[in-house]
């Protein structure tokens, strides 16, 4: 009845867009949308063109130039450059260790009991990945920087604290989107080899892995280029490396310390851009 | 007994009814071609054979327990002796021949056994035996990817040649050769079995193959089983009856393997 009349309206028009009009209600739908947004966050660009705002902005840049070069900074540079590395590399490690064991119990691509059912789990099955989700879910929900603040009470000032908030924080963000990954790739491989009698680990390295491993490693290092990114946040709250180094040049209003800083993560974020590359291209 | 079958009926999520009131026995060491036309439940009966799909109703019995009554365990075990060989072998793009051909064992072997065959081939020789006899040997080491369909879909037989399955379904195992290979890997799979005396299920779109190399052949239309017969005793009045209203004789494509799907995760 219904794809009667659809295909009459269809057959009175027949040069319209049946695609015409939900695109067009959705245009409507996302810029009324996005106007309370940019209402609530008192979005204003006019205060970057004031003419003081300018003059500060511009002395506190100026300062940057030229960036400080003396033997004893970089020294200094060098082993905060190395903290936050370490901080990265150890926080990502942990989450690592954490993400994966979760990720597999999460995912449904390696559901016994939806071999033979088209790829639905049955529904008690699905439902004790639920608390795995939950906790993964809770684990990325708190902020790095909340984590931070609250190990750096516990363990004291120092980068420990900065690899602990990593490692919880991260764990849930890798092992949602590993168990997502896993869910994406053709799932066919893993469910022949399932039902051909092969426990769900092998299923997962003969079957899921060959195909989602390159998207993993690629997400894994652009989490580490994320992570050194936000261990020099936490630096600010006292979880060492360079962001400890930043926050006390701002202080001392050392805008040329500030600058070699900002072109050293340059150098660091080139880096694992050109890692993930480089990997990939060895995975594909 | 390997096979037993008992009013089984399969319906679709959709309600489509894939398999109404089919009644197959099979014994040990038996080798049976299933032909029909296409959408008459060749797949689907396979499949069901294989524990992948389950049935609405009736028993199935496989090598002599029911499946779907058996503890989860049980069933694992039951289902590493039992082989399907996919039209369109589901084989990661990367993975390499000889991984595809070991994964054949995966349900047999403990698991620290199959991750460290993963980084290093334990049974190369093996691998290379079951690929040997259908004239792949050469292409051990290369990547599936780099692989025609129909090497494709033998090396999706040394897989199954390789796990020693005793009960070895074949779903359309040659749709994507030449005829001369075609009936050169029939025989091979027809070999194996006689040699160990396990039984042999194999779903074929062309008729003449199936009659050549099976002994027993097993009509399907719209879902039921239309004859059951000794392959000499199939007439061409049986067969225009099985293919009544197909183009008998337009060449049929070998069915394409559908491309998976790729999701882009979002990254932050």
């Amino acid at each position: 009845m219904l794809s009667n009349l659809t295909s009459t309206a269809t057959a009175s028009n027949p040069l319209r867009d049946p695609a015409a009009l939900p695109r067009l209600l959705l245009t409507l739908l996302a810029m009324a949308l996005l106007w309370p947004g940019l209402q609530l966050s008192e979005l204003n660009l006019a205060v970057l063109f004031d003419a003081g705002n300018a003059a500060t902005m511009g002395s506190f840049v100026g300062d940057f130039w030229p960036p400080t070069h003396d033997g004893e900074f970089l020294a200094l540079l060098g082993r905060a450059t190395l903290e936050t590395l370490a901080i990265a590399t150890a926080g990502m490690a942990l989450a690592w260790l954490i993400a994966v064991p979760c990720a597999l119990l999460a995912t449904r691509v390696l559901s016994v009991s939806a071999v033979a059912r088209g790829g639905h789990p049955v529904w008690w099955a699905q439902a004790l990945r639920w608390p795995v989700r939950m906790l993964l879910i809770v684990l990325r929900s708190i902020p790095e920087i909340v984590w931070a603040l609250l190990f750096v009470r516990a363990v004291g000032l120092g980068p420990t604290a900065g690899v602990l908030a990593i490692a919880i924080t991260y764990s849930g963000m890798l092992g949602k989107v590993y168990a997502e990954i896993c869910e994406s790739v053709d799932p066919r491989p893993a469910r022949a080899l399932l039902a051909a009698g092969s426990p769900r680990l092998a299923a997962f390295a003969y079957g899921v892995l060959p195909n989602a491993a390159a998207e993993m490693l690629s997400y894994t290092v652009y989490r580490w280029e994320c992570a050194i990114r936000a261990s020099v946040v936490m630096g600010f709250v006292g979880a060492g490396g360079l962001g400890q180094q930043i926050d006390l040049s701002m202080r001392m209003f050392a805008g040329g310390e500030v600058a070699s800083m900002l072109l050293t993560f340059f150098a660091l974020v080139l880096l694992a851009d050109q890692l993930s590359r480089f990997l990939r291209g060895r995975l594909t | 007994m390997t096979v037993r079958l008992t009013g089984v009926g399969l319906t679709h999520a959709n309600g489509r009814r894939a398999l109404q009131e089919v009644e197959l026995t099979v014994g040990r060491g038996e080798r049976l071609a299933i032909i029909g036309p296409s959408g008459a439940g060749k797949t689907t009966l396979l499949r069901l054979l294989a524990t992948s799909l389950q049935p609405s109703e009736g028993r199935l019995e496989l090598l002599g327990s029911e499946p779907w009554r058996l503890p989860a365990g049980q069933r694992k075990r039951l289902r590493a002796r039992l082989g399907l060989v996919h039209q369109s072998p589901p084989l990661p793009p990367r993975q390499r021949v000889v991984t595809a051909v070991l994964a054949g064992r995966l349900g047999q072997w403990p698991l620290w056994k199959s991750l460290l065959n993963l980084l290093h081939p334990l049974d190369p020789a093996g691998a290379r035996n079951a690929l040997g006899r259908l004239d792949l040997a050469e292409q051990l080491f290369e990547r599936c990817d780099q692989l025609s369909g129909g090497q494709l879909q033998r090396v999706g037989i040394a897989r199954v040649l390789y796990q020693q399955a005793e009960l070895i379904l074949a779903d359309e195992p040659v749709s994507a050769m030449d005829p001369v290979l075609a009936s050169h890997t029939l025989g091979v799979l027809n070999r194996e079995a006689e040699s160990r005396g396990v039984t042999l299920l194999a779903s074929l779109h062309a008729v003449d193959l199936a009659l050549a190399h099976f002994p027993r052949i097993v009509g399907v239309r719209e879902g039921r089983i239309a004859f059951d017969l000794p392959a000499h005793a199939v007439t061409p009045q049986a067969l225009d009856a099985l293919y009544a209203n197909e183009q008998l004789d337009q060449p049929r494509p070998a069915s394409p393997a559908p491309a998976p799907h790729v999701v882009t995760i979002p990254r932050c």
